[in-house]
């Protein structure tokens, strides 16, 4: 029988939809439940786990067989200083509603990863990163306070100053420090909703990080998509995307109605080797035949995927990894041509292969995964044992390059990669509040 | 959304419950004055500050416990006082209790026909005095019912007894402020399943399952025009036409 105040939820997927199996859920609406949910649990001999909106890919908002909490009804603003621009909200409110409260007063997030259907909590506890990586550093960079309640303290307020050693182990802490009961954070000005967008065609990957380099004084944002299909002559060819926000209004939001929604599996051979270069090369194409300008709202800069609701549908029913690495600037492009050689090798292409430069702001969390580098993501569909020997591969040329994994990405790099990639993590153990953990903790730790 | 009303002066009753919740933060969106009663006054703050945040034109706070509510028009007299007046008045509390302990034991019994019926029915007929005098364009009085009270079932009949009642109530309300020529309307929301933490204990999932954001939006529509029975979502309005009709001889042999 589940413990009281959960139910038994069968079959959850993370959004890479690979793993797969049951927990035990709760939905709490009031901060003064998750003493008595995390107790309950405990009394039953079990761990427990606060998730978000599930957008990590892999198992690290998962804990199977064990219970978790639901803390996405938590979400309410607690307060709101429009004139300076801080934010205090429960961990469970979405980007998407932060943003639609605060950009009519002419603030932005001071940092937002790909998504905008990600929590205040599970921003945090990845402590996610942005196109303006090389301006404002990671999320975790603006977080002034964060109200924590662990089983073993109760409510704490954490903060970079009162409180360092727990606040830097909160801060892309994976969940395993306690629940995230509220969060602060300074918000960034802006003059307008929209942002002048630069995008200009690279031949090779040193030209990317020539323009990557010479752009981060002058442009916000920057990002940039290789073709990962095209060999010989083609190879790391791709577009350089660089963006600023324009300061001349207007200060309008978005709205999630009216998304379209995938709403099944599409068959797994969608997605070939041969339609994925097709797909590549028609968007080539179109953008990369001379450098364009032009304005764009944030939610077509910032979200793209956002206008299609589960998209990782688009991968069949055997779902996707996401592998996603930063490697040191010190080691240049090649293990990044290294990494490409490898997919375009097994013909298995890959839907989207971002890459991005990591500017010299150290991330606060133990755990943090930014550091300055260079960081590619690529999404590979998931065609089992083949699909595994490739990211294998890949690892190997990360690790010898000195690079690591994005745990919110991962759902199954080998424990000595993790270890390798995180020296701080004698450190972090140390703050883990021992009523949690996560499918994630237990494949890196107990195996 | 509708246009801003900054006078709407709305008291929601039980404004701990999701859908209370929902429907305050539809209203403060366009600017409403709102009154909050509720039990937990630790939630009711967290609460309040949100609807302040989302743009409530004002937000009032009272903590009290509706099973032992003695004085129903000293509470909406204070409400009203600090409002400026009442413009609508919404009532969400509820208790669905456990029908087979409420069976069994007779106190369980009147404390849950107490708190479903008796304390929604006063403070219903203290409301509905105070909103007969209001001199706003459309003045309501709303409750949230439940298809419980449409026909007697094993499952739930002390429960669906009360809001049975509450519904009588309502329409009795409803011809009264109509005998009188009054625009107040009496509105009772006859809700489904709806997926809140009262229905945890539930198997939720499945198309007869309603989000309390979707009821919410029923529940703002309501305020405007229609009643005095609203079914939300939509479709229990046939499927309780159809189960009403059922034969007592059938419906003796179905386990609902
Ligand atoms: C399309 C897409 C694009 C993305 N782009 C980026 C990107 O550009 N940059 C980037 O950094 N990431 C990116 N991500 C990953 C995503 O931002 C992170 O996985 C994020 O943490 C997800 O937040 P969530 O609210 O869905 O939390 P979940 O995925 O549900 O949980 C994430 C982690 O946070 C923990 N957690 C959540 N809430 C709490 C809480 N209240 N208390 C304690 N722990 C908590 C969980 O235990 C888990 O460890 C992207 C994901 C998608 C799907």
């Amino acid at each position: 029988m589940a413990p009281r105040g959960y139910h038994v939820a069968r079959g959850l997927r993370p959004w890479g939809r690979v793993q797969t199996g049951d927990q035990l859920v709760a939905r709490p609406r009031f901060v003064d439940e998750i003493a008595t949910l995390v107790h309950a649990s405990r009394a039953g001999g079990l761990t427990s786990l606060c998730t978000g909106l599930g957008r990590s890919y892999g198992d690290s908002a998962l804990n199977q067989g064990q219970t978790v909490i639901d803390m996405s009804r938590l979400d309410r603003v607690l307060a709101f200083d429009a004139v300076n621009g801080v934010l205090r909200a429960e961990a469970g409110l979405g980007l998407s509603d932060v943003i639609t409260r605060i950009v009519p007063h002419g603030w932005f997030l001071p940092t937002t990863p790909g998504t905008r259907f990600v929590t205040l909590g599970g921003a945090v506890a990845n402590d996610v990163h942005g196109k303006n990586h090389g301006r404002a550093g990671t999320f975790g960079a603006s977080v002034r306070r964060i109200g924590l309640w662990r089983s073993d303290r109760g409510e704490v307020e954490i903060s970079p100053d009162l409180t360092p050693e727990l606040f830097c182990a909160t801060v892309g802490g994976l969940g395993l420090t306690g629940a995230i009961l509220w969060v602060e954070i300074q918000l960034a000005r802006i003059g307008s909703s929209r942002l002048d967008v630069e995008t200009i065609p690279f031949g090779n990957l040193d030209q990317f990080l020539q323009i990557a380099l010479e752009s981060e004084a002058g442009h916000e944002h920057t990002v940039a998509w290789v073709d990962c299909s095209s060999r010989g002559p083609g190879f790391g060819r791709g577009v350089f995307t660089r963006a600023n926000w324009r300061d001349d209004g207007p200060l309008t939001v978005h709205t999630d109605r009216r998304r379209l929604t995938l709403p099944v599996d599409l068959p797994g051979f969608a997605l070939n080797g041969l339609s994925l270069a097709a797909l590549n090369a028609l968007i080539h194409a179109r953008q990369t035949t001379r450098p364009r300008r032009e304005i764009c709202h944030y939610a077509q800069a910032f979200y793209p995927l956002d206008a299609i609701g589960a998209w990782n549908r688009l991968y069949g029913p055997r779902g996707f990894f996401q592998f996603q690495c930063v490697t040191p600037l010190g080691a240049g492009m090649q293990p990044v041509a290294d990494l490409l050689a490898a997919i375009s090798a097994v013909g298995q292409g890959s839907f989207l292969v971002v890459l991005k430069t990591f500017g010299e702001r150290a991330s606060p969390g133990l755990l943090s995964f930014p550091r300055r580098g260079v960081t590619l993501a690529i999404d590979v569909a998931n065609r089992g044992e083949r699909t595994l020997a490739l990211l294998s591969r890949l690892d190997r040329i990360v690790m010898a390059a000195g690079g690591r994994l994005y745990p919110a990405k991962d759902g199954r790099m080998p424990p000595a990669m993790f270890r390798a990639g995180y020296p701080e993590l004698p450190r972090f153990i140390g703050q883990i509040d021992p009523a949690f953990s996560s499918s994630f903790w237990r494949r890196m730790c107990h195996d | 959304m509708t246009e801003p009303k900054p006078s709407e002066r709305v008291c929601i009753l039980g404004a701990g419950s999701a859908m209370a919740e929902h429907t305050a933060r539809l209203l403060a969106a366009r600017g409403a004055r709102l009154a909050l009663v509720a039990r937990n006054s630790t939630r009711l703050r967290s609460i309040a500050a949100d609807l302040s945040a989302r743009g409530a034109g004002a937000v009032v706070e009272r903590c009290v416990d509706f099973a032992d509510l003695n004085d129903p028009d000293a509470l909406l007299d204070s409400v009203s006082l600090a409002l400026g007046g009442l413009d609508a008045v919404l009532i969400f509390y509820g208790d669905l209790g456990d029908q087979t302990v409420a069976e069994s034991d007779t106190a369980e019994a009147a404390r849950l026909l107490n708190v479903n019926f008796l304390s929604a029915a006063t403070l219903s007929l203290a409301a509905a005095a105070r909103l007969e005098a209001s001199d706003f364009p459309r003045p309501v009085l709303l409750c949230i019912g439940s298809v419980a009270g449409d026909r007697g079932r094993a499952s739930n009949f002390i429960y669906g007894a009360a809001k049975g009642g509450l519904a009588v109530l309502y329409q009795g309300l409803q011809h009264r402020f109509a005998l009188k020529r009054l625009a107040v309307r009496a509105v009772v929301i006859k809700a489904g399943f709806v997926d809140t933490p009262m229905t945890a204990a539930f198997a939720k999932g499945g198309p007869l399952w309603a989000r309390p954001e979707a009821v919410a939006r029923t529940i703002v529509a309501a305020m405007e025009k229609g009643g005095p029975v609203i079914y939300a979502p939509w479709f229990w309005r046939w499927i309780m036409l159809i189960i009403r009709l059922l034969p007592q001889s059938l419906m003796n042999r179905l386990n609902l």
